[in-house]
């Protein structure tokens, strides 16, 4: 099966648990399954080939120019996790399905389960760091979802939070170093990457990527410090722990560990920092976890200790502790799941976790004593158990290992933590099973159904038969992942026996086994001077920490958004002057070089109109309804000097956006205070001319100095000048360009103002919903109104007017190609022609006279131009080729036709819809009842009189 | 002609932001339609002035207008419209239900913000 599909399987399945849990929970739970064995299966598929050694790799090639690209590899190591993953991931699917009661949404569950398999199924196969890195952020998210899964639980809550941060915080260091990584090489593809160790190493920047990426690794996979946030988010569902917390999740940060050594490994820095990191965290997670009386907590911290004996191993550099890390691996894998889950069971019936509530649970629950047995007695090392084999090893390999200078430092450490997890594991038979029974446990301790029991006793199966026959089993599997760990193209031998003579390893397990058999026995003993040991909190100094961030970055938002925008704009009108008077001082600027355009009296009339109605919008902005007649002033001389200047195209539409700004503008000061208060002291006033009259000689300055120099490259309106008739069929340039050389853009433009309209009709509904309305339907005019609000002339002269007007617009729309005009400005034009109805006929009249909704005319314009646009794929062109050609109708003369006029269509009615949209939202507030007459036109020849009759009779 | 038109982007501009540092909504409405119009003016403008030059492409001409800041400028003035008329009916909207249409927010309304905030918090710790 293709490496995609694989990879991709869990996420396209995780719909179906969340649709079949309406079948119910068996139906949601086999989907979860079958959609985790098909992408099983599909790895096996490939088994074959990578045990042969071969690299099964799929490629796509997606922006390739950054160097992001889909793909994928599996080889040894991606196939010992991905079969990890996806293996214990169906074990634990099963277990699921009998471990949650009724009340868990359990679609929701496999949901995010699915999600989180898929994650890591993708971190283990990318061959890209960059979708690695995606899938390693996913992994955290979806991970956070399932450790909050009883979202009833603070706890949970909390746990998941802190791992969230922890891991999340670790991937965004481990992003920078990735990045690192991959700028060094030149290539952000592994396969790539790893055949550049010496440039790696040799790089001044190899410490500080280093230091990065092992801050993800080690946050991942909980060493320490970082191991905190494991204990804690214990407070999830146990299968969610034996998923994340033994098998797959912490393992993420091993894999990369694992999967760099080529490249990363073999340097003192990693040594010390690695093997320390794992060594440390190996026997501090050991002895903090014999005195732990829950037995998940337990469990964690021993999880955080042999994750810290892997990472130790991987930091020696050598192969053959590489070897025995990966061996460790599957072993840890087996024994801990088993583990975790009977923990599950346990909690299960008994309803408690707490060791000290427990024992004697042998008489009740034999089954579970078993799986019990086998997976602990391997755990603590024991022969013929698995567990023994790759702790051998271990023991084995720190006996050569020389840390500054002391031969013998780190194989002592080893045997003392190994001492303890010894302790601890049998501490988990000893209190828990062996003794009497008690007749005070919180539950009915009972062994469960084949549901529960099934996935441990397989795992407990597996951690005996690999004891027995390390080599058959697993021997190919491990030669290959540490063939790719190792990564210099050599085979591996690996030969695991339980018996290799007395060696100094076996000495050291002998002493780990009868210290930890006498530390058990005094371990409730030590147990109250532990408690009474001073020691720090972890979580206290984390949320001490997080508590701290929080004030400091609620303390600096508070400085900087104080909620006074004035204040805002400020700020960001100095920095832009700043940011300008510093490109102004360094840049250089070449000799003016372009003739200017001679001056006539013309624009100087219009410079005086325009300049003189600027300065006196700022003078009479007190008086609102002056400021605005001006304003109106100003754009009308805009657009005269749009015409003036030839652009034809942009007088039409800036005259015609004017006059339903004006409008719109005069509608919204209806409801508002029609006077600006004196507010400003003189200084502020002061700083505010200082800031924009800085601001004015910038604009003005850098306009003035662009238009005396030619372009410094050639410009790209020459293209458009050339191609327009030939490639676009048109003569107008302006509309060519709009309807189809960036036809694109003008798309965005037209769903752009669309969403505004919209915005615009939802606040008018939230408005009018709320107490506001009742406001607006009793309120008084502050002003003298009108004696007549509909007058005669008007009406009559309106209603001629629209269908001129209409007319006016489908000209402008028509000759838009060839002629200065267009879908924008019929629009715009048309709109006007409708809002004339409104203002002199009134809201209602018009409102009842409306046959189409404004919603979708906009919808049907965009609509349109998707529809044009997307017509060229059935050519198989891209997206919004234009074509156009040449028809007779007899007698007529020759017509045009052409799809951008389609796409024009489009435009016209987006604008058409949006602009009346907005208009009508906002005459809604005005309207009140009794405000309309009921016939706008009061003498009506036409109108029936019935309503004459009927008042004359009253 | 360009010191004219030069002058005025930058009177324009001047005066639309000293309106938009005011403390009301529409005050600071008529500074932004203000800025609008420079920075058409602008975008316009850095095509190079040009007069009595045909826009639309014709046998004869030997020389053209620059078409395409017009075509860009063309668009942001339709744009414009949106981007005000969605401004105004914010500021029209927070009047009414405010009855106030200072944009700053004033001492009381920042404390009740923290208020609500710190209430929130407890609710966390306290779950």
């Amino acid at each position: 099966m293709s490496l995609f599909l694989i990879a991709s399987l869990p996420f396209l399945g995780a719909i179906f648990p969340a649709l079949l849990i309406r079948a119910g929970r068996n139906a949601s739970a086999a989907s979860a399954g079958m959609v985790t064995l098909t992408a099983l299966i599909g790895l096996l598929t490939n088994a074959p080939a990578v045990l042969r050694g071969e690299v099964v790799v799929a490629r796509i090639d997606w922006m390739p120019g950054l160097g992001l690209n889909a793909n994928f590899f599996l080889d040894g190591l991606g196939l010992l996790f991905a079969g990890l993953i996806l293996g214990i991931g169906l074990l634990i699917i099963l277990y699921a399905r009998f471990y949650l009661s009724r009340k868990d949404p359990m679609g929701q569950f496999y949901t995010y389960l699915l999600l989180f398999q898929g994650a890591m199924v993708g971190i283990v196969l990318s061959d890209n760091i960059l979708l690695l890195l995606i899938f390693w952020e996913l992994t955290s998210l979806s991970s956070f979802l399932l450790i909050g899964f009883w979202k009833h639980l603070p706890e949970g809550r909390q746990g998941a939070r802190m791992a969230l941060l922890v891991t999340g915080s670790g991937g965004l260091a481990m992003i920078g170093g990735m990045l690192i990584i991959g700028n060094i090489v030149g290539s952000y593809d592994l396969t790539v990457i790893l055949q550049h160790k010496e440039l790696i190493q040799a790089s001044p920047l190899y410490l500080p990527a280093l230091l990065l990426i092992l801050a993800g690794c080690f946050t991942k996979s909980a060493q320490f410090p970082f191991h905190f946030w494991l204990p804690h988010a214990m407070a999830a569902p146990t299968p969610v722990s034996a998923y994340l917390h033994s098998a797959t999740m912490v393992k993420a940060g091993l894999f990369l560990m694992a999967r760099m050594w080529p490249v990363l490994a073999g340097t003192d820095a990693w040594f010390y920092i690695v093997a320390t990191t794992g060594l440390v965290t190996m026997v501090l997670g050991a002895v903090i976890a014999l005195f732990k009386d829950d037995l998940k907590a337990l469990l964690a911290y021993s999880t955080v200790s042999q994750l810290g004996l892997i990472t130790m191993l991987l930091g020696f550099g050598t192969k053959a502790a590489a070897t025995a890390a990966v061996f460790h691996i599957i072993n840890h894998a087996t024994f801990k799941c088993a583990l975790f889950m009977s923990a599950g069971i346990i909690d299960h019936s008994a309803h408690t976790r707490d060791i000290k509530r427990l024992g004697g649970l042998i008489h009740l629950m034999p089954l579970t004593f078993t799986i019990v047995l086998v997976a602990a007695l391997s755990m603590a090392g024991i022969p013929p158990f698995n567990g023994f084999l790759s702790k051998e090893m271990m023991l084995e390999e720190t006996l050569s290992a020389v840390w500054q200078g002391s031969p013998y430092l780190v194989a002592a450490l080893a045997v003392f933590g190994a001492l303890f997890s010894v302790a601890y594991s049998f501490r988990y038979i000893g209190h828990v099973f062996l003794g009497k029974r008690r007749s005070d446990y919180p539950g009915e301790p009972h062994d469960p159904g084949p549901g529960l029991w099934l996935a441990p006793v397989f795992l407990t199966f597996l951690v005996v038969v690999i004891g027995l026959f390390p080599n058959a089993v697993v021997g190919p599997l491990v030669q290959v992942a540490s063939g790719a760990v190792i990564g210099d193209g050599q085979p591996v031998v690996f030969y695991a026996k339980l018996w290799h003579g007395f060696i100094p390893a076996l000495y050291m397990s002998v002493v780990a086994v009868v210290g930890g058999f006498v530390l058990l026995l005094m371990q409730r003993r030590l147990a109250p001077l532990w408690d009474a040991a001073p020691r720090p909190e972890a979580k206290v100094i984390f949320d001490a920490l997080v508590g701290g961030f929080t004030s400091l970055s609620r303390r600096l938002s508070e400085a900087l958004h104080d909620g006074a925008l004035s204040r805002y704009a400020a700020i960001f009108m100095v920095f832009t002057l700043a940011l300008a008077a510093y490109a102004y001082g360094t840049g250089a600027k070449g000799a003016p070089n372009r003739e200017m355009l001679d001056l006539t009296i013309m624009p100087v009339i219009g410079w005086i109109c325009l300049t003189g109605a600027t300065v006196c919008v700022v003078a009479f902005h007190r008086n609102r309804f002056l400021a605005l007649v001006l304003i109106g002033v100003v754009g009308l001389i805009i657009a005269l000097a749009f015409n003036y200047l030839s652009a034809p195209d942009l007088a039409l539409t800036q005259i015609s956006v004017e006059v339903v700004t004006i409008i719109l503008l005069l509608l919204a000061l209806n409801f508002m205070p029609k006077n600006t208060p004196q507010e400003s002291s003189t200084g502020r006033k002061l700083r505010d001319a200082t800031l924009s009259i800085g601001a004015g000689l910038g604009a003005g300055g850098l306009i003035y100095a662009l238009m005396g120099r030619e372009f410094s490259q050639p410009s790209i309106s020459e293209f458009h000048l050339e191609n327009s008739y030939s490639g676009g069929g048109g003569t107008n340039v302006v509309n060519v360009i709009l309807v189809d050389f960036r036809g694109f853009d003008t798309f965005g433009e037209i769903i752009v103002l669309g969403i505004a309209a919209i915005v615009i009709f939802a606040i008018t509904e939230a408005v009018l919903a709320s107490n506001v309305r009742g406001r607006l339907l009793n309120r008084e005019p502050d002003m003298a109104q009108a004696g007549n609000p509909h007058p005669l002339m008007m009406v009559v002269a309106t209603r001629v007017m629209m269908p001129i007007a209409l007319m006016v617009a489908a000209y402008i729309f028509f000759r838009g190609h060839n002629a200065p005009g267009g879908g924008f400005i019929a629009g715009l034009i048309a709109a006007i022609a409708v809002v004339m109805q409104y203002m002199a006929s009134g809201y209602e009249w018009a409102a009842d006279r409306q046959r189409v909704y404004y919603h979708g005319i906009i919808g049907s314009g965009v609509l349109i131009a998707a529809l044009t646009g997307m017509g060229s794929w059935f050519a198989g062109l891209p997206f919004l080729t234009s074509s156009f050609g040449y028809i007779t109708i007899w007698p007529l003369e020759k017509f045009e036709w052409a799809t951008a006029a389609l796409f024009d269509l489009g435009v016209f009615l987006a604008v058409l819809g949006a602009v009346m949209l907005a208009l009508e939202s906002l005459a809604r507030f005005a309207w009140q009842p009794g405000m309309d007459s009921e016939h706008p036109m009061e003498i009506n020849p036409a109108r029936d009189d019935a309503d004459n009759h009927e008042k004359q009779e009253a | 002609m360009e010191l004219l038109l030069a002058s005025a982007v930058g009177i324009m501009t001047a005066c639309g932001v000293y309106l938009m540092l005011r403390q009301r909504t529409f005050p600071v409405i008529l500074g932004l339609t203000l800025v609008t119009y420079a920075v058409n003016v602008f975008l316009f403008a850095s095509g190079r002035l040009a007069q009595n030059l045909p826009p639309v492409l014709n046998p004869e001409a030997t020389a053209y207008s620059d078409p395409l800041p017009q075509a860009l400028v063309l668009t942001a003035i339709v744009i414009a419209f949106g981007m005000t008329a969605v401004v105004v009916m914010i500021a029209l909207s927070a009047y009414l239900s405010a009855r106030d249409d200072r944009i700053d927010m004033s001492e009381d309304d920042t404390y009740d913000d923290e208020q609500t905030a710190d209430h929130v918090d407890n609710a966390e710790d306290g779950a």
